[in-house]
């Protein structure tokens, strides 16, 4: 089993400091969501974390060794990313897209192989896209053309996908369609899942595991009961709020207090208590 | 089941797009050779099959076969030149994400017209060996400077900024040049008509020396296709996919530059067939750089030897420079993919 850990992180861009001291243990074959504020660094600790960026100090550190160290090739062979809002060139065809993330597997003269067929056909299948192969990718819905991303990731067949904000600018109902397919990805491939997501009930009900930064430095990082608290969310986003079990999960879910319309049952005192 | 159905129409769409890619390769290829032909027989003096079946063969019995004589290595130099701006562009296109880079938007050629400006007029420079290596060192001069003005601040060399980078440096180098030629009645004349461009005076004598350059800068931009894929998706993607960013984008433009260099040395920086001939292949061949790369540089050849013989024939009994009309036919095209495509990468 993959494991990948980050020790005493610090990173920034330029001479400012974003991440400071930053400890975590992803959990192997589980699906993590970071959250946080906005700049609060979330981006920042996925992109040390797939070595697009280079910490200032501390290490990540994959199966024992430092990702620094590992050659670039041999790292996409087990580390997949999905960048925020990735672009495909016009005239790009999904099953030319998805063909890419066999890139890592291939030699500089290698040829395509079966297993390269297998490969992406088995990811155009798990993400349903098999039947838009042909079609173009900026002619698709937002929706799709996000499925097809994840596909040429899974093409990339890695025990570990990192993805950075893989739901926005989503409508509801595709945010639920991405977030089930990479559950089902975890659940038949074990794949190992780290995400940052904006949406915290969203994030309690997906994620096994939740990692809450503030300031660049780790706040609380464990299940979603331990970390989705009206304590934390105070703290994390500044923001009062109740929370409540999921009706259907079972899982914490977060009701925020604004200043207005809070409602008329509940008095300042349960409010701040 | 769905699942085997699905994959062999994916793998049989792949090899469709294969086959009709193929047939474009005939296509194109039938079309550079008649180019070639024209461009021995027609001109000032239209020839026979025969004299230029004679001609090529190296007899100079007839003047007929003596304007073939002449006519062949011009023709050679365009397929060279054309080839190689072509390529250039693609590469400059891929590298930079952005759809109107152009060894000139870029800053590559007018860098390397400057080099040799200056050494024609510091330096009394004249040979050809002295132009080419001065014009490739120019070239990489402009691009490295290019590149790292664009590489400042946040984000790393982005499309936007190294396209304004280029601009800048363009019309920076383009000003300089012409302050060093004004002054100086003794080379204007000389400097201008290899400014404008010009393969007219074509011999294997001045092909040989860029050969190496044109080779190295070949093989280094086909070397490059893959790297270029990867990048179209973004650095960061690329990243995922296990590309070495810098590298894959500087070991490109490095063959770009040796491209641009050798031939801006022969030819004078001659605009618009980078720009125009990847935006035309896309159209046949779609985004992949393993076929984009060889039908740019096939159709760039095609394109500069169609200039140079329109050149030819519109201005009877004289000829125009090929750059002048590159410029007369680039230009419209240059429009047509503004307003055509969305220039979102910009």
């Amino acid at each position: 089993m993959t494991t990948l850990n980050v020790e005493a992180l610090e990173a920034g861009y330029g001479s400012r400091t974003i991440l400071t001291d930053l400890d975590l243990a992803v959990p192997s074959g589980a699906i993590t969501a970071i959250v946080g504020a906005n700049a609060c660094g979330k981006s920042t600790l996925l992109r040390c974390l797939a070595r697009l960026l280079r910490p200032t100090a501390g290490q990540v550190v994959l199966d024992g060794r430092s990702v620094r160290h590992i050659p670039t090739r041999d790292l996409a062979r087990r580390l997949g990313l999905l960048p925020q809002s990735p672009i495909a060139p016009d005239g790009m065809t999904v099953a030319d897209l998805v063909s890419y993330g066999r890139h890592p597997h291939q030699g500089m003269l290698s040829r395509w192989t079966q297993h390269d067929d297998r490969a992406v056909a088995a990811a155009l299948e798990a993400t349903r896209t098999a039947d838009i192969a042909d079609r173009e990718v900026d002619q698709l819905s937002g929706g799709q053309r996000q499925r097809v991303w994840i596909a040429m990731a899974l093409a990339q067949e890695t025990d570990i996908l990192l993805l950075d904000e893989p739901t926005t600018f989503l409508d509801i109902a595709h945010q639920v369609e991405i977030l089930d397919l990479l559950v089902d990805l975890n659940q038949s491939r074990g794949t190992t899942i780290v995400m940052v997501l904006h949406d915290l009930n969203l994030a309690a009900r997906y994620a096994d595991h939740l990692v809450a930064i503030r300031c660049g430095r780790l706040h609380t990082a464990g299940s979603p009961e331990s970390v989705l608290t009206e304590r934390t969310v105070k703290e994390v986003f500044g923001v009062s709020c109740r929370v409540i079990p999921d009706p259907t999960s079972g899982k914490p879910m977060m009701l925020p207090l604004g200043r207005h319309r809070a409602g008329a049952g509940l008095s300042t005192e349960d409010t701040t208590s | 089941m769905t699942a085997v159905s699905s994959t062999g129409s994916t793998l049989g769409a792949l090899q469709r797009s294969r086959r009709s890619h193929l047939a474009w390769l005939s296509v194109v290829l039938s079309v550079l050779a008649c180019a070639c032909l024209l461009s021995v027989s027609l001109g000032t003096r239209d020839v026979g099959w025969a004299d230029i079946f004679a001609g090529v063969t190296g007899s100079t019995e007839t003047i007929a076969q003596a304007v073939v004589v002449v006519r062949v290595p011009r023709t050679v130099l365009a397929v060279l030149a054309g080839a190689a701006l072509g390529l250039a562009g693609a590469v400059m296109q891929g590298v930079t994400r952005n759809p109107l880079a152009d060894p000139g938007i870029l800053g590559v050629n007018a860098g390397a017209a400057m080099a040799v400006v200056i050494g024609i007029a510091w330096f009394g420079m004249e040979t050809l060996d002295a132009f080419l290596w001065t014009a490739i060192l120019g070239a990489g001069l402009a691009a490295c400077f290019v590149y790292a003005i664009g590489s400042l601040g946040r984000g790393g060399a982005t499309p936007l900024k190294l396209a304004l980078a280029g601009a800048a440096t363009a019309i920076a180098s383009s000003s300089f040049t012409i302050a060093i030629i004004l002054p100086r009645n003794d080379i204007a004349g000389g400097v201008r008509s290899w400014q404008i461009g010009g393969i007219g005076g074509a011999s294997f004598d001045a092909i040989l020396p860029c050969l190496p350059f044109l080779v190295a800068g070949l093989i280094l931009c086909l070397l490059s296709a893959r790297g270029l894929n990867l990048l179209a998706l973004g650095d960061d993607a690329a990243a995922g996919l296990g590309a070495h960013v810098a590298w894959a984008r500087g070991g490109a433009a490095l063959g770009a530059v040796l491209l641009c260099g050798a031939t801006t040395a022969i030819c004078g920086p001659i605009g618009f067939v980078g720009l125009v001939v990847p935006h035309v292949c896309r159209l046949l061949v779609g985004a992949d750089h393993r076929w984009l790369l060889p039908f740019s540089a096939l159709t760039g050849a095609i394109l500069l030897i169609g200039a140079d013989v329109i050149g030819r024939i519109i201005a009877r009994p004289s000829e125009m420079d090929v750059g002048i009309v590159t410029a007369f036919i680039g230009a419209p095209v240059f429009i047509w993919i503004v307003r055509k495509r969305r220039v979102r990468d910009l």
